[in-house]
């Protein structure tokens, strides 16, 4: 019985951190850039749909706010934080990364700061779009949490389906591999960059609006989303997008079994000494490139 | 030489500036306490939802007293800090409050780990704090281990030990004998207000007929409460008895989706805000909590215009440290008018002597002798406390009957052994 409750809600769990890293280390392999503003714009998400749902009383209506809020603010982050730092001459290139690392920091604290104004830091919760409870192996499971792993595994698929049979998806991963090469094929780079935070933002905005609905989020979320999601990127090897999902599940089954078995106190603990051993033996994680 | 003697002439009058401006600093605080505007610092948690209400109630109450004329034609200024729910933040505001913006009164907070922060601070910087909502009974414990330096604190909201009592007698009039429900799962965050709460329903539960088969406390971090509601429903027991205030969104909404069959029951102070159905887009539905207030729900002749004059002005509810805080300036203006002064230790003293109807009940300070010093005096006739039940969207008060205004009622996932009637 709690060996399926387990895998079950595992399951759930990893298919959001899932979701949520594949994002982040999509940025990072095309853009070079690791987004610490990562968990705000999740949270931003889950908000903007708790807010407009609460309104219009449809829960679709504010999913799909939720995740068109993600996506607007990923590629303003693009325009306003990173852009401009990779573009400046002020800097020299060495340092650049780590401009950039701190200016998402800052940015993702000033969204988190401007949800807890606007909206207080009271956790909010989206109305799920499938309500209810199914009993799968005699465990009463929230119907939400079927969806959640359904909704994760399809924006997934769709993500696969776009880089490998589609042109601009195929440009895309080329950009990730050589840039110059791509800008030699006439291809406007910039124009690849906005597709990609685009694509960034509504992944993100998914997993957001449905840890919404699963969980529920606060402005104070943010912080440890961010920090869940660059654990499992790098665990799984940045720039590695199968190494990401892997990663996920990992690291998903280690908080949900320490849970139940152990205390949901000690949760995130197992992961981090997981990680910590990782870097040690094999620092460029499990399928990493770099 | 011409330089010294240029250097001397400047020293001299320097030493002359300065000395009348020490002269002039050291008499002026004495004279600005008697006179002149009565300052009033509130410190407390603005963006959170039970936080936000107390800056504005205090303002609403100022704004009051100081249209009918002041205290002896003195007004009241309210001074606010938000302390981002920091303690090491609430420490700076109040100095800042006392030495450079000379607050002669404080109001702080209604978390307990920022209120036992601050309690050291009032006693050093001798300035009179007290706080609308937190509960932890080791802050009147405090006063009564050590009276002449922690004075100046009082608690002006039911300490964890009383909640616990009325908890306790609520649920012996609705769920022992009402439902006749046996044994109980106590379920509460791990904070400093429900250490003394716990121990006191580890002792009163059994004590009404409900035998407690398992205590839990959970991290305030949690987010997933899966496994916690797993493990109570493992235990079958008839109610959970909870103790949250830092969480409440979260396991509501997730005893909902989970469809946990087990009614919750007892202090749940975020169900106290106005806002909470919308929180949790519904899922608070049957949740019991007990609050000091509820809607329609007249304790005294003051509830219900203060209610009405803070929609009006703030366009939301009060949050139940709204009540308080309302109440808190009240008193602080009576006090002072009572010991015609802004001295601190006879505004302690007018304070102990405070005979008032507020918002929540009739506040009186427990005497000096007392364990308690400084908390509030409960019972009948003084303050008891309501409770009550999410149904539709509103709040509606079960108890005590005398103020009922509706019937106990579940959501269907729910599983009452007994029949309701």
């Amino acid at each position: 019985m709690l060996l399926w409750q387990i895998l079950i809600d595992g399951f759930a769990i990893s298919s959001l951190y899932a979701l949520g890293a594949t994002g982040f280390t999509l940025i990072f392999g095309v853009s070079g850039v690791l987004n610490l503003s990562h968990g705000s714009l999740m949270v931003a998400a889950a908000v903007a749909a708790w807010a407009l749902g609460a309104s219009f009383g449809g829960s679709y209506v504010g999913a799909i706010f939720g995740a068109l809020v993600a996506l607007l603010l990923s590629v303003v982050t693009y325009f306003l934080v990173v852009r401009p730092l990779q573009q400046t001459k002020r800097i020299r290139e060495e340092e650049k990364e780590i401009f950039i690392l701190t200016a998402t920091l800052l940015w993702g604290i000033m969204i988190q700061e401007a949800i807890a104004y606007l909206f207080t830091n009271n956790a909010k919760t989206v109305l799920p779009i499938v309500g209810g409870v199914v009993t799968i192996a005699g465990v009463r499971t929230p119907a939400n949490e079927i969806f959640t792993a359904a909704i994760c595994w399809l924006a997934i698929g769709a993500l696969w389906l776009l880089v490998n049979r589609t042109q601009v998806g195929k440009t895309v991963l080329a950009a990730s591999m050589n840039p110059r090469g791509v800008t030699l094929l006439g291809v406007e780079l910039s124009i690849v960059y906005i597709a990609v935070w685009a694509i960034y933002g509504i992944l993100a905005g998914i997993a957001g609006v449905l840890l919404g609905m699963f969980l529920g989020v606060s402005s104070y979320s943010a912080g440890p989303l961010t920090a869940s999601a660059f654990s499992i990127v790098v665990l799984g090897g940045l720039g590695s997008v199968s190494g990401s999902l892997i990663a996920a599940y990992v690291v998903g089954y280690l908080e949900t079994l320490t849970a139940y078995l152990a205390s949901p106190a000690y949760r995130t603990i197992p992961a981090l000494l997981l990680l910590v051993v990782v870097m040690y033996i094999r620092p460029r994680g499990l399928l990493g490139r770099r | 030489m011409a330089e010294f003697s240029t250097f001397c002439r400047h020293a001299s009058k320097f030493t002359g500036v300065s000395s009348v401006a020490l002269a002039l600093t050291v008499n002026a605080p004495a004279r600005a306490e008697d006179q002149g505007v009565l300052k009033i610092g509130v410190i407390a948690e603005a963006q959170a939802v039970a936080g936000s209400s107390i800056p504005s109630a205090a303002q609403l109450a100022a704004d009051e007293i100081n249209a009918k004329g002041g205290i002896d034609g003195r007004k009241i200024e309210i001074v606010s800090y938000d302390n981002h729910s920091s303690s090491a933040e609430s420490v700076r505001a109040f100095q800042r409050a006392v030495n450079e913006d000379h607050v002669n009164a404080v109001i702080a907070s209604y978390v307990s780990e920022v209120v036992l922060a601050l309690e050291p601070w009032a006693g050093r910087l001798k300035t009179v704090m007290i706080t609308p909502g937190a509960a932890s009974d080791v802050i009147t414990q405090n006063i009564a281990k050590d009276y002449e330096h922690n004075k100046y604190t009082f608690h002006g909201y039911l300490t964890s030990g009383a909640l616990s009592g009325l908890v306790c007698d609520a649920a012996k009039d609705m769920l022992v004998d009402g439902l006749k429900m046996k044994t109980a799962v106590i379920m509460s965050e791990d904070a400093a207000w429900t250490t003394p709460l716990d121990a006191g329903y580890m002792q009163c539960l059994p004590k009404i007929g409900l035998q407690v088969l398992d205590h839990i406390r959970f991290s305030p971090d949690t987010t997933d409460f899966t496994p916690i509601f797993n493990n109570i429903e493992s235990k079958k027991p008839d109610v959970i008895i909870t103790g949250v205030s830092h969480v409440g969104v979260q396991p509501t909404v997730q005893w909902k989706s989970q469809e946990v069959p087990i009614p919750m029951f007892g202090i749940a102070s975020q169900a106290t805000n106005s806002t909470f159905w919308k929180d949790t887009n519904g899922a608070t539905e049957g949740v019991l909590y007990q609050g000091v207030s509820g809607p329609g729900v007249a304790v005294t002749e003051k509830t219900l215009p203060f209610v009405d004059s803070f929609q009006k002005k703030f366009g939301n509810f009060p949050s139940y440290a709204g009540y308080t805080a309302y109440d808190d300036v009240y008193i602080i203006a009576d006090a002072f008018h009572r010991a015609g002064s802004a001295d601190s230790d006879k505004l302690v003293t007018a304070m102990e002597a405070t005979d008032y109807i507020g918002t929540i009940g009739r506040v009186q300070f427990l005497p000096k002798d007392d364990p308690h010093v400084h908390g509030l005096k409960t019972g009948k006739g003084l303050i008891t406390g309501l409770f009550l039940q999410w149904q539709n969207g509103a709040q509606v008060n079960l108890w005590p009957a005398e103020l009922a205004k509706g019937k106990i009622a579940f959501p269907s996932f729910i599983k009452v052994k007994a029949s309701l009637n």
